[in-house]
């Protein structure tokens, strides 16, 4: 009862102040989930001079409890008392922003971002250009890291001699002396140089580009390919080739094998962000050096990038540049000694057929497509079978068909489920490719033979196959070939396989209509609810409910009612229970 | 700073003991590692327990001027806790094999630490304000009755006592077959290693579920097993270049630059072998226990079980010096065989300016060689000879003849009290030598 004076309504909110500091994560994390809650209750002017203050110092907690709080106070304009009082964010968000845990800091910086957008230009320059600049002479690495992300969104809105200052400080950074602060430096480069003025990219950020790209650590070298990107976006082309392609040209040719990757992994952006010029006389050959490093990471990365790179080379040249630069290298990973680097290649060569054209496909990818078929790796001959869709249109499959047979049967076959799975996964695609004749001359067999696989995975998948089948190629067909293959494994004597029958049963019904299903497939189901092991006769059950739907409701009425009814007073418990479950869906009761 | 070793205008003294003085020592209680962290504020040990004890420096006090800050225990936390693997049959101890000082992020401190098998991320942070005001609870504990909230506090933070926790923030595990006996911090400040008997892995210090395998020796047969890796150590500026030593008294040098497995490694080094000295311990007592980079990054360091050298990284084919740690053992190896001290792994240490070097040996003495004046000195970490700021007097080992007054037969050494881990702080002449359960600090006399 509520005393005189009494009042419940602030008990959840006072509960949930109190759990802000509970022994249990979860309730400390419910509570600054809630935190809106809390701001809304306490009122503006209470969440500015008691609830922040105190979550300023709370940085204590465990990771997932700050970073939910970094990213709650992102969203807290309104709670302060809207853009006027935004300020009173930065000092929670800048402790924050020191802690060790990169996920808290960047989620810290994000929501410092964020609030940025709502200051005013004043406020920006009064109170969070100072935090900036704290942040970026801070003692610990952790803050200055997380200065790096701040600059680029203050910039633009601040008067030219608090820029001049920024410059001056993201300078400094870049050449700290910590590897940490120039990673975040050099990750940043790229977003900085799009806010500046291009003057100012061409004085300052090129040389702190060429500095970071020749840093000592391999681990802020390889950042700088990547503000290479951005940083050849915002130039003229005139400049280019003075400014960003020395350095462009070292990284390619960097000693460490990680910063060699980074270019190879960024090859498609640099070749946009540099134009088909510099590309025809500066990437061919760094891409040909590249397809031919020393480092099967490397060769990885470059291999993956060979038709997105062939794709996007200048029309006018693009042929002549592929038969006569790249192809010769391709020929050379066909063969290469990791297997990883083969199935990069393996997972995007088809893709060249579509560039080069009926006759250089026949004449010079056949063979390489045909020697990917036949290579050791179940891996490599699965990519290539994967994307034959693009061989399909330009040269048609047939000329591959003889080649293509072998790789099959033998990836169906092979010892590791997993393979055999995929290849399955596969069967009709290549169906429709090849078409039904050449699928019932060889594949057919394939097909059912993986209904009995030892491994259920693989069972599951085939009987999910055969229903793709039946899609592609009409209830006809399945009549003849399908179906009775299917109904005949009811009489086998393992139980597992009796079982598959009705797996696939309930895939097929809908796509063989009630015709068949009604004539060949319900008597056989219902056979089997006589079986002696219960696993099948709930599975009867189960099929029944399935296929109900397809049926008439004659057959539903005189065939599956009295059989439903028998099962529902098995002596085994789930079949009782399937059999009711099917009475009930079905509406026969 | 000229002949750290002792000398007429220097000499040691003793600072401080940490431990039971006790005669029985507790198993859990030996020491297994010591550690300064890069400022030498803080001084690390592990023990076989699996305890982690870090001590702080306590700033000068100014009524004993003649005196440096002592260490004092700062935080004190179990690491690593024994552990049973079902799978293998196999106990896991709890010993804290390696410590190493990340570099100073924030205003927290964070170190790893690792047994056989585990390796750990900890962080020791500093609390000195308490939250403050419950809303359904009074001061004194009592719920207040719910009805009766009539205005909602936000808690205050009020100042306390300093408390330092220690948390554990990453687990590195399951990525070593066999023990690990050495970890490294990268110079990236993202990335260490980690090495066992047969492999290397580098972690990122941010991901705990997965690591690459830079190194790995492990032959196809085991039959065929012949070396295994005995320690590793990231170089201190290069961040692309580590060393690994091996049982047969080589060292590697890899450039994770050149290909991403360093099975290959850049530079080999190997003094060969004198084959009049040849003898059944050969291969035994060269094998490397530990092996050190100087702070400068151009030296490295190795101990093996009679002597300590020093590599110049130019130069592979032979030490550019060479220090006898105890050499009249030489004579006794068929006994220490026996009793298994020819396996004990001694570890060795650079002083801040990489001027002079320690290293254990047995009967609580460990040695310091200068590399200047190439003099040489051996001191002794005892009760006995710890008075209050006492000067340690140099030992002597009688090699043979007539034993010298002031000189200890090699007879009457005692083989059960090995120093092993020694430590020396990164800027001063502050040394940590720990002595079976006791650690114990020296200090230059100052006048």
């Amino acid at each position: 009862m509520a005393g005189a004076d009494g009042d419940d309504s602030l008990y959840p909110i006072a509960v949930l102040i109190d759990e802000l500091r509970n022994e249990d994560v979860q309730l400390r994390l419910n509570s600054i989930k809630k935190l809106s809650t809390i701001a809304l209750a306490l009122g503006v002017e209470r969440t500015r001079t008691e609830l922040l203050p105190f979550l300023t110092d709370t940085i204590y907690d465990e990771d997932e409890v700050l970073l939910a709080l970094a990213e709650q106070l992102g969203n807290f304009t309104m709670l302060v008392g809207g853009p006027e009082y935004v300020h009173c964010l930065l000092p929670p968000l800048e402790s924050l922003a020191t802690v060790e845990e990169t996920v808290v800091r960047d989620k810290a910086v994000e929501s410092l971002r964020k609030i940025s957008q709502e200051h005013s230009p004043v406020d920006l320059e009064v109170h969070f250009e100072p935090l900036v600049k704290r942040l970026a002479s801070g003692d610990w690495f952790t803050s200055r890291t997380s200065a790096c992300g701040l600059f680029s969104v203050c910039y633009p809105r601040v008067s030219s001699t608090v820029k001049a200052e920024i410059r001056q400080h993201f300078r400094t950074l870049c050449s700290d002396d910590t590897p940490m602060v120039r990673r975040a430096a050099a990750s940043k480069l790229g977003e900085f140089a799009k806010v500046l003025e291009l003057d100012y990219v061409k004085s300052d950020i090129i040389s702190l580009f060429t500095a970071l790209a020749s840093d000592e650590q391999d681990s802020v070298r390889l950042l700088a390919v990547e503000a290479c990107v951005s940083i050849a976006t915002l130039l003229p082309q005139e400049d280019l080739e003075t400014l960003v392609m020395p350095t462009l040209r070292q990284a390619a040719e960097d000693k460490s094998w990680r910063v060699r990757y980074m270019v190879a992994d960024k090859f498609s952006e640099l070749q946009k962000a540099v134009g088909p010029e510099i590309t025809k006389n500066d990437l061919v050959p760094a891409f040909q050096n590249l397809l031919k490093d020393c480092e099967a990471e490397v060769r990885s990365a470059a291999a993956k990038k060979v038709k997105e790179f062939c794709e996007n080379l200048p029309e006018d040249s693009r042929e002549t540049i592929i038969m006569t630069h790249i192809l010769p290298c391709v020929k050379e990973l066909v063969s290469d000694t990791s297997q990883h680097v083969k199935s990069a290649l393996a997972s995007v060569i088809m893709g060249l057929s579509t560039i080069l054209g009926k006759d250089n496909t026949v004449e010079h990818l056949l063979p390489l497509f045909l020697a990917q078929l036949k290579d050791e790796c179940p891996e490599v001959r699965l990519n290539i079978i994967s994307n034959l869709d693009c061989v399909n249109e330009v040269i048609g499959i047939r000329q591959l068909s003889q080649s293509l047979l072998p790789a099959i049967v033998e990836l169906a076959e092979d010892a590791k489920w997993r393979v055999r799975l995929a290849i399955i996964e596969y069967m009709p695609l290549l169906a429709g490719q090849l078409g039904v004749e050449f699928f019932d001359e060889k594949l057919n067999t394939l097909c059912m033979a993986w209904l009995i696989d030892h491994v259920y995975a693989i069972r599951e998948a085939a009987t999910c196959n055969l229903m793709k089948l039946v899609e592609k190629f009409g209830a006809e067909w399945a009549q003849n070939t399908i179906v009775p293959k299917v109904l005949g494994m009811a009489n086998d004597p393992n139980y597992l396989h009796r079982m598959t029958t009705l797996f696939c049963i309930n895939a097929l019904s809908e796509a063989c209509g009630q015709d068949i299903t009604t004539k060949h497939m319900l008597p056989v189901v219902l056979k089997m609810s006589n079986d002696q092991v219960a696993n099948v006769r709930f599975n009867v059950a189960k099929s029944l409910q399935k296929i109900g739907p397809v049926l008439d409701s004659n057959a539903l009425q005189t065939e599956v009612k009295p059989v439903l009814e028998k099962l529902a007073t098995d002596t085994d418990m789930d079949v009782k229970y399937f059999a009711q479950e099917a009475i009930r869906v079905l509406a026969l009761a | 700073m000229a002949g750290v070793v002792g000398g007429n205008d220097f000499q040691w003294c003793f600072s401080q003991v940490k431990g039971a003085i006790d005669e029985d020592v507790a198993e859990a209680d030996i020491i297994s590692t010591v550690e300064f962290n890069h400022s030498g504020e803080f001084l690390a040990t592990g023990d076989k327990g699996g305890r982690v004890v870090i001590f702080q420096h306590e700033q000068e006090c100014k009524n004993r001027p003649h005196l440096r800050g002592e260490y004092n225990v700062y935080s004190t936390f179990q690491s690593h806790e024994p552990e049973f693997d079902y799978l293998k049959s196999l106990e896991i101890e709890e010993k804290i094999n390696k410590i190493r000082w990340l570099p100073q992020q924030n205003s927290a401190h964070f170190l790893l630490s690792t047994n056989d098998k585990t390796i750990k991320l900890w962080k020791i942070s500093e609390r000195d304000k308490r939250a403050e005001g419950y809303n359904l609870k009074d001061e004194d504990g009592r719920l207040r009755d719910p009805f009766r909230i009539t205005s909602l506090r936000v808690p205050v933070l009020m100042p306390m006592d300093l408390m330092v926790e220690a948390s554990s923030r990453r687990v590195f595990a399951n990525a070593h077959t066999y023990h690990i006996n050495s970890i490294s911090v990268n110079s990236d400040h993202q990335t260490y290693i980690s090495a066992d008997d047969l492999r290397i892995n580098l972690w990122h210090l941010e991901i705990t579920d997965r690591s690459f395998n830079i190194v790995d020796i492990k032959p196809a047969n085991m039959e065929e097993l012949t070396e295994v890796i005995t320690a590793a150590e990231c170089q201190p500026n290069q961040c692309n270049v580590f060393v690994y030593s091996s049982s047969k008294g080589t060292i590697r040098l890899c450039d994770m630059r050149a290909a991403a497995l360093c099975d290959r490694h850049t530079k080999f080094f190997e003094e060969p072998e004198d084959p009049s000295s040849r003898s059944f311990f050969s291969e035994i007592i060269s094998s490397i226990s530990d092996v050190k980079f100087s702070h400068s990054g151009r030296y490295m360091m190795t101990r093996d079980y009679l002597s300590v050298k020093v590599w110049d990284l130019n130069m592979e084919n032979r030490p550019v010096e060479t220090y006898q740690v105890h050499e009249y053992l030489r004579s006794k190896l068929c006994s220490l065989y026996e009793n298994d001290c020819i396996f004990d792994k001694f570890e060795c240490c650079w002083n801040g300016s990489d001027s002079a070097i320690m290293t254990g040996s047995y009967n609580n003495f460990f040695r310091m060689f200068d590399r200047n004046t190439r003099k040489d000195i051996t001191l002794e970490a005892s009760r006995e000879s710890s008075k209050p700021h006492g000067t340690l007097k140099p030992r002597k080992v009688s090699t043979g003849g007539k034993r010298k007054k002031d000189e200890i037969s090699v007879d009457s050494l005692d083989f059960n009290k090995k120093i092993l881990h020694t430590a020396w702080h990164p800027k001063e002449n502050v040394i940590a030598v720990a002595a079976t359960n006791n650690l114990y600090i020296f200090q230059d006399k100052i006048n």
